[in-house]
C-alpha cells in the first residue's frame, strides 16, 4: 500500500473523530517503491485538504505530510517528536481555534459528504505531479489557494431534473452509481438531493433530445414536485383520451 | 542451560557442558520441572552419515581477538570494548536491555570514541595486513544508533582512510558526519591509561594542527575487524579446500564460489572479509552453481504442504482471537502483556485471547492454529512486531487451521510501541490497547481474498551481454532454460573488452574469449546483437519484450528478466583532458601499458588523479574500484619500468579487503601516495622540467609535510568515475523498475535483497547495480541466477489477494483511476451503461491510488477497503469503537 491510498476522506474523518492533529509518512520524492510516485498524489491531497481545513476554520498546521525513507528511523523519530511538540503548542481540537466543537464537527460533515464533488472537480490537479517538487510543503501552499477553495463552494454544483422535460426513460437512473434517482415507469424522476454526489453522471446520460437533467451552479435546488403530480401523460395517450 | 539467543530457531533450550548431572550424576532439577518431559539426559552423541552431491561451505567469520594486542587493554580496561560488545549492548535483547551502559558503574557513557583498524590494516604479529571492508561503515552505524539512544552523546571516530566504497556508503558517511558532537580525526592512537576511579579511558593522538594531545573517553570502542573462522584449518583437511595467505578461501578468480574440489562451493565471508550484499551474492550464487550439477534431482526432496479445506465463515459474526506477543523482554519489558491480553477480552467480538513469549516460535503458531479450531475463531490479530518479516508465517497459520489467510490482522506493538516508548512504560501499555483496538475494528470488516496463481513461462531474458550478462545466462542454461541475451553493441563483452589484467593477475582478454566462445556454443542460448528494445510489456512469469537487432525485429517471450547492462566512464572535464594528449584515464593508461606505448614507455613520471567526476555534488558516491585500478597501472608499469616515478593523489585510499596487499606492495615499490583535500584539489597545468623537457605540472597540497608540491608530470591518469550507462532509465521505464539516487537500478532491500527489484521477475546483476569488480560481478552475476532458478523451477506463481476490485455499478466513467495506473492494470470500456473502468488484477500491485481517486468509491483495494480503514480510524477514540461494532453486527 502506498501513501496515495491516504484517501482525502480518512484524514476529514480523523479530524471529525475529534483528533488533534494527523501525520502521514511517505516515501521521499522520485524513490517510488512502485512505479506509481503516489506521492506526489499524496502532497497535492495533503495541500488541498490544508485549504479545506482552513475554510473550515481548522488550523491547517494540524495536518503533516513528511517524507523519508524505510531506512531514516531517525528521520521519522524527528518529524514525529516535532509534529507532536506542534500539536501541543497549537492545543486541543476545536478549543484552539475558538470554535465550538459541534459546529466545526457539523461543517466537516458537510465537506466530507462533497468529497466525491471535490475529487470530480479537482481530479486535474489532485493528479498533476508538481514540475518543480519540494519536500518542504510549505513552498507549494498555494498549489491551491484560498479562492479556489472559496470558489469551489460558492459555485457549488447540482444537479435537478426538470420536471417539464423529463420523459422517464430510466437513464439516468440506470446510470447513477449511487441511486440516488427515484424512478418509476411514468413518473417525473426526482434527485435525492442528500444521497447525491454531485458527479454529473446523470447529465451526462440524460438524452440530450430530452435535456431533462439540469446543472445548477451555486443555486438553491427547487423543491421535488409533489407524488401526484409525477405521473407523466404522454401526447399519444392525451389523444386516446380525447 | 540456555536458549542459544531470544530468536534463535527453533527456539530450544540445550545444555551444555558444565551440567552437573552430565559431570557427576546430580542435580537433575530440570528433569523434574519440565512438564512435557522433553528432558533426556541419557541422549548420546551419534554420528551421522549424510549422502550429498555438492556441499557449501558457509561458516562465515570470527570477529578479530584484541586480546593479542596488549596495547588495546581489551578485557584490562573495564570500558575497553569491541564493536561487537557494543552492538549487543545496542540490542534490546542484549545485556542490558537495549541501554548503553558501561560496565564498570552501569552509567550511561556521553562521550565515546571509537578505534578503527584494530586487528586489520597492521602488518605487526597477530594482526591482520588486510582490510576488514566493513568495519568503516558499521561504525557510523552505531555512532548513529548511539545518537538516537542519547542525543546529546559525543563520538569521536578514530580513523585511517574512510572506506565508503558501497552502495550508498558516501552519503550514509556525510550523513554521521553531519550530526552535532560528531567528530571525525584522522590519527593513529594508543590508550593510555585507565583513571583508577572513574575508569575512564585515555587515548593519545595527534591532529595536524595541535600536534601530539590526550584525551579522556567514557568508553572506547574497537572496531574490530573480521578473521578467517576459527576452525577453518579443520575446513581446510577435512574437505581439502585451499586457503590463501590470509587463511581464508582461495578463490578461483572466475568463479569465487567454487573451491578446487569439485562440488564443493563457498559462500559469504569464507571467501574474505565482505559485507551482507556480497554474502547474499555468493549464497545465492553458490546455489545457482549447485543447481547446475543436480539441476536432475530438483524437487526430489520438496514435500507438497497440504492444507485443510478453507471453511466459508462470510456468514458468521466476527470471532476473533488476540494473541499478545512478549517477544521476549522487547514487548514484556515494557507493555503489561497480561493486562493487555484482560483488556482485549472486553473488546466486542473477541472471544478469546492470551500471552505468547514469541507468537512466532512453532510452538506458539501451532497454539493459534489449534485455538482457531478448538473455539471457531474466523478472525486472528496478533499483537507483536512489523508485518513486515512474520506476516507470512502467521497467515500460514490460519490455512493451517482451515481459515482463509486474509482474515488475519497484525498490530504491531514492539516497533511502534514498545522499542520507542521503552520509558513510558504506563503509556506504552494504553498504546498497545490502541493499537489493538484499531486492529480488531478492522479485522471484523475482514473478507476472505483469493490467491491467484499464473504460469511462468519457462525462459529468460538477459539485456546486457558482458561479463555479468554472459555468466548468469551460462548459470541459467546450465540448469535447463532457454536464455536470450541481448546486446546493444555489435560483439558480446562490454567493459572487460577494455580491461586486460586484473590485480590479481587474471588474462581478462584471454578469459572473455573463452566465456563468449561457451555462449556461443550452447544451445540453449540465443544472441541478439546491436539489439535494441521496442516494447516491454507483461508481468512475472509472463513478459514478452519486442526487440529490433542484427536478425530484425523480434518478440520474445520469457518468464524472468536480467537487468546486467553495465555502466560507462565518466569522461572528465577537469584536469585537461581532452585538451592534452598526455593526460589519459585510468582505462586508457591501461591499455598503453599493455600495448608499451612510447608515451608511456618513455614517461619518467606518472602522477594519477583519483575521484575524477564522483565523491563529488554532481555524483554523490564512490566508484569503489578506482583506487584498486590505479594501483593495478602502477604495479603493471613498475613492472615494465621500475625507474619510473610514479604519484597517486587521492582522498581516501579504498582498497578494501585482501587489495590492502597491492597497496602496501605500491607503496613498497615506492609509489607515493599524496593525500588531498576535495576543497584543494590538484591543478594541472602544461609548464617544463627542469631538465628543459615539457610536461605537466601537478601542484597539490601534501597534508603531512604541509606545504605545496609541485610534480612534473609526463602522463596524468584520472580516475574517472564509473557512471550510469545511458540507457539506464530508458531501461527502467520499460521494466518498471526504479532507480537509486546516483541513477543506478535501485535494488529491492540494499543488504538482504541485492539481487532483486521490487518489480517481481525482474533481477539485477553487474555494474548497471553499482559499481564492482569483476569478480564480485561474476558472484552478483550468478548470485541473479540462482533467483531466477526460484522463479523459473516453479510450474506457476501465486499473486497477492490484496489488489483492486470494480463495483461496475458504481463506477461513473471518469477514468481518474486508469490515469494513475502506471501498471497499465485498470482501462476504460464502453458497456450499454456507458464507460465503466476494468481491472486485470494480475497487473494490479496493490498500491491503493486508484482507490482514493475514486470519486465514488467504486475501486477498493482489498484488504484495504475503505470500510475496513474506516473502521481502524474511528477506532483510535475508544467510544467510537463501540459504535463500529454495533454497526457491523447490524448488516452482518
Amino acid at each position: 500500500m502506498c501513501s496515495g491510498r491516504v484517501d482525502l476522506k480518512f484524514v476529514l474523518r480523523a479530524f471529525s473523530n475529534g483528533m488533534d492533529g494527523v501525520f502521514i509518512g511517505a516515501c521521499h520524492l522520485n524513490e517510488c517503491n512502485y512505479i506509481t510516485h503516489g506521492n506526489y498524489h499524496t502532497m497535492n491531497m495533503v495541500l488541498l485538504c490544508k485549504r479545506l481545513l482552513e475554510y473550515i476554520g481548522i488550523n491547517p498546521e494540524r495536518l503533516t505530510l513528511r517524507f523519508m525513507s524505510g531506512a531514516e528511523a531517525n528521520l521519522f523519530v524527528e518529524h514525529v517528536n516535532s509534529f507532536t511538540k506542534k500539536v501541543r503548542e497549537i492545543g486541543p481540537f476545536g478549543k484552539s481555534e475558538g470554535v465550538d466543537i459541534s459546529q466545526i464537527k457539523e461543517k466537516l460533515a458537510e465537506v466530507i459528504k462533497l468529497i466525491p464533488y471535490i475529487k470530480v472537480v479537482m481530479n486535474e490537479k489532485l493528479s498533476k505531479r508538481l514540475e518543480t517538487p519540494h519536500e518542504d510543503m510549505s513552498i507549494h501552499k498555494d498549489y491551491f489557494t484560498k479562492e479556489e477553495i472559496e470558489k469551489l463552494f460558492s459555485e457549488i454544483v447540482s444537479y435537478w431534473i426538470d420536471p417539464a422535460k423529463c420523459q422517464a426513460c430510466m437513464t439516468c437512473a440506470r446510470r447513477c452509481p449511487v441511486e440516488a434517482i427515484d424512478s418509476k415507469k411514468n413518473m417525473v424522476h426526482i434527485i435525492n438531493q442528500d444521497k447525491c454526489i454531485k458527479c454529473g453522471t446523470c447529465y451526462e446520460a440524460c438524452p440530450p433530445r430530452f435535456g431533462a437533467v439540469t446543472k445548477l451552479v451555486g443555486q438553491p435546488v427547487p423543491p421535488p414536485i409533489p407524488e401526484e403530480q409525477r405521473t407523466i401523460v404522454r401526447k399519444g395517450k392525451e389523444k386516446e383520451v380525447a | 542451560m540456555h536458549i542459544y539467543f531470544a530468536q534463535a530457531i527453533p527456539l530450544i533450550a540445550y545444555i551444555d557442558e558444565s551440567c552437573l548431572y552430565l559431570k557427576e550424576k546430580k542435580c537433575k532439577i530440570c528433569e523434574g520441572v519440565c512438564k512435557n518431559n522433553a528432558i533426556d539426559l541419557n541422549q548420546k552423541p551419534e554420528k551421522i552419515e549424510i549422502e550429498v552431491g555438492a556441499i557449501i561451505l558457509s561458516p562465515g567469520f570470527e570477529p578479530f581477538d584484541p586480546r593479542i594486542l596488549k596495547e588495546y587493554h581489551y578485557r584490562e580496561f573495564q570500558n575497553v570494548v569491541t564493536s561487537m560488545d557494543y552492538e549487543r549492548l545496542l540490542c534490546s535483547t542484549g545485556p542490558y536491555g537495549g541501554e548503553i551502559l558501561r560496565a564498570s558503574d552501569k552509567k550511561h557513557p556521553h562521550n565515546i570514541a571509537w578505534i578503527q583498524c584494530v586487528g586489520s590494516r597492521q602488518v605487526i604479529e597477530g594482526a591482520n595486513s588486510y582490510c576488514s571492508a566493513v568495519c568503516c561503515t558499521y561504525t557510523q552505524k552505531q555512532v548513529i544508533l548511539t545518537k538516537d539512544h542519547d542525543a546529546d552523546a559525543k563520538c569521536t571516530i578514530f580513523h585511517n582512510d574512510i572506506r565508503s566504497y558501497g552502495k550508498d556508503f558516501e552519503r550514509y558517511f556525510q550523513r554521521t558526519e553531519a550530526l552535532p558532537g560528531i567528530r571525525f580525526i584522522r590519527s593513529y592512537v594508543s590508550i593510555v591509561k585507565e583513571d583508577p576511579v572513574t575508569k575512564n579511558v585515555t587515548i593519545r593522538y595527534s591532529t595536524p594542527d595541535d600536534g601530539v594531545k590526550e584525551e579522556e573517553f567514557d568508553m572506547v570502542v574497537l572496531s574490530v575487524g573480521m578473521n578467517p573462522p576459527v576452525n577453518v584449518e579443520d575446513f581446510k583437511k577435512k574437505f581439502g579446500i585451499e586457503l590463501n595467505h590470509h587463511n581464508f578461501c582461495k578463490l578461483n578468480e572466475t568463479n569465487p564460489m567454487k573451491t578446487n574440489v569439485p562440488g564443493i562451493f563457498v559462500s559469504g565471508a569464507l571467501q574474505g572479509p565482505i559485507d551482507i550484499p556480497e554474502s547474499v551474492f555468493s549464497a545465492s550464487g553458490a546455489g545457482s552453481q549447485i543447481g547446475e550439477l543436480l539441476k536432475y534431482r530438483r524437487g526430489h526432496l520438496a514435500k507438497e504442504r497440504i492444507y485443510p479445506p478453507e471453511m466459508d465463515v462470510s456468514q458468521q459474526e466476527p470471532r476473533i482471537g488476540v494473541f499478545v506477543c512478549h517477544c521476549g523482554a522487547n514487548i514484556g519489558r515494557v507493555v503489561n502483556v497480561p493486562e493487555t491480553v484482560e483488556y482485549c477480552k472486553t473488546l466486542p467480538y473477541v472471544v478469546y485471547s492470551q500471552e505468547q513469549i514469541f507468537s512466532c516460535a512453532t510452538n506458539a503458531a501451532k497454539e493459534i492454529t489449534d485455538k482457531i479450531k478448538e473455539l471457531g475463531l474466523n478472525r486472528v490479530v496478533v499483537a507483536a512486531c512489523s508485518p513486515r518479516t512474520l506476516e507470512p508465517l502467521f497467515r500460514d497459520t490460519l490455512r493451517e487451521a482451515g481459515l482463509n489467510q486474509y482474515y488475519y490482522e497484525m498490530a504491531n506493538i514492539r516497533e511502534h510501541n514498545s522499542w520507542v516508548h521503552s520509558k513510558e512504560k504506563e503509556e506504552a501499555t494504553k498504546k498497545a490497547h490502541d493499537l489493538i483496538r484499531m486492529s480488531v475494528a478492522r479485522a471484523c470488516h475482514l473478507e476472505a481474498l483469493q490467491e491467484f496463481e499464473l504460469p511462468v513461462d519457462k525462459r529468460c531474458l538477459i539485456v546486457g551481454g558482458g561479463v555479468a550478462g554472459m555468466n548468469c545466462a551460462l548459470s541459467i542454461a546450465n540448469q535447463g532454460h532457454e536464455v536470450f541475451i541481448i546486446e546493444k553493441e555489435k560483439e558480446l563483452g562490454g567493459n572487460a573488452r577494455r580491461v586486460y589484467r586484473t590485480l590479481q593477475g587474471l588474462d581478462v582478454q584471454a578469459y572473455l574469449k573463452d566465456l563468449i566462445k561457451k555462449i556461443y556454443n550452447h544451445p540453449q542460448i540465443h544472441v541478439y546483437t546491436e539489439a535494441t528494445i521496442t516494447e516491454a510489456t507483461g508481468y512475472i512469469g509472463n513478459f514478452v519484450t519486442k526487440i529490433n537487432s542484427n536478425r530484425g525485429p523480434v518478440e520474445i517471450k520469457h518468464g524472468a528478466t536480467v537487468i546486467a547492462i553495465g555502466a560507462e566512464v565518466y569522461k572528465p572535464t577537469e584536469y585537461l583532458y581532452g585538451k592534452d594528449e598526455r593526460v589519459f584515464t585510468n582505462l586508457e593508461l591501461e591499455e598503453k601499458i599493455v600495448k608499451e606505448d612510447d608515451q608511456v614507455m618513455n614517461a619518467q613520471s606518472v602522477v594519477m588523479i583519483q575521484c575524477v567526476g564522483c565523491r563529488n555534488e554532481d555524483r554523490n558516491y564512490c566508484s569503489r574500484i578506482c583506487c584498486s585500478h590505479s594501483i593495478k597501472n602502477a604495479l603493471m608499469l613498475k613492472e615494465k619500468r621500475p625507474d619510473v616515478d610514479i604519484y597517486i593523489l587521492f582522498r581516501d585510499v579504498r582498497t578494501y579487503g585482501f587489495n590492502e596487499d597491492y597497496y602496501r606492495e605500491a607503496a613498497s615499490k615506492d609509489v607515493k601516495f599524496i593525500r588531498y583535500e576535495p576543497e584543494d584539489k590538484p591543478t594541472v597545468e602544461p609548464g617544463e622540467a627542469e631538465d628543459g623537457r615539457p610536461v605537466l605540472k601537478v601542484t597539490v597540497t601534501d597534508y603531512i609535510l604541509n606545504k605545496k608540491l609541485e610534480l612534473d608530470a609526463d602522463v596524468v591518469s584520472l580516475a574517472a568515475a564509473i557512471i550510469p550507462a545511458e540507457s539506464t532509465k530508458e531501461i527502467a521505464n520499460q521494466f518498471k523498475v526504479v532507480l537509486s539516487l546516483d541513477g543506478f537500478f535501485k535494488e529491492a532491500h540494499v543488504k538482504l535483497r541485492p539481487v532483486d527489484f521490487a518489480t517481481d521477475g525482474v533481477y539485477l546483476c553487474g555494474l548497471a547495480h553499482y559499481p564492482k569488480f569483476m569478480q564480485e560481478t561474476i558472484n552478483h552475476s550468478y548470485g541473479a541466477a540462482g533467483r531466477v532458478l526460484t522463479l523459473l523451477s516453479n510450474d506457476v506463481v501465486t499473486a497477492s489477494g490484496s489488489v483492486c476490485t470494480i463495483d461496475e455499478k458504481r463506477c461513473m466513467g471518469c477514468g481518474a483511476c486508469v490515469n494513475v495506473c502506471t501498471y497499465g492494470a485498470l482501462e476504460l470500456r464502453d458497456t450499454k451503461q456507458g464507460k465503466k473502468a476494468f481491472i486485470n488484477p494480475v497487473l494490479c500491485k496493490g498500491d491503493g491510488l486508484c482507490n482514493s481517486k475514486c470519486p465514488t468509491g467504486a475501486i477498493q483495494l482489498k484488504y484495504y477497503t475503505n470500510d475496513e480503514l474506516d473502521a481502524q480510524i474511528d477506532a483510535a477514540i475508544e467510544e467510537l469503537f463501540v459504535e463500529q461494532l454495533k454497526a457491523v453486527g447490524e448488516n452482518g
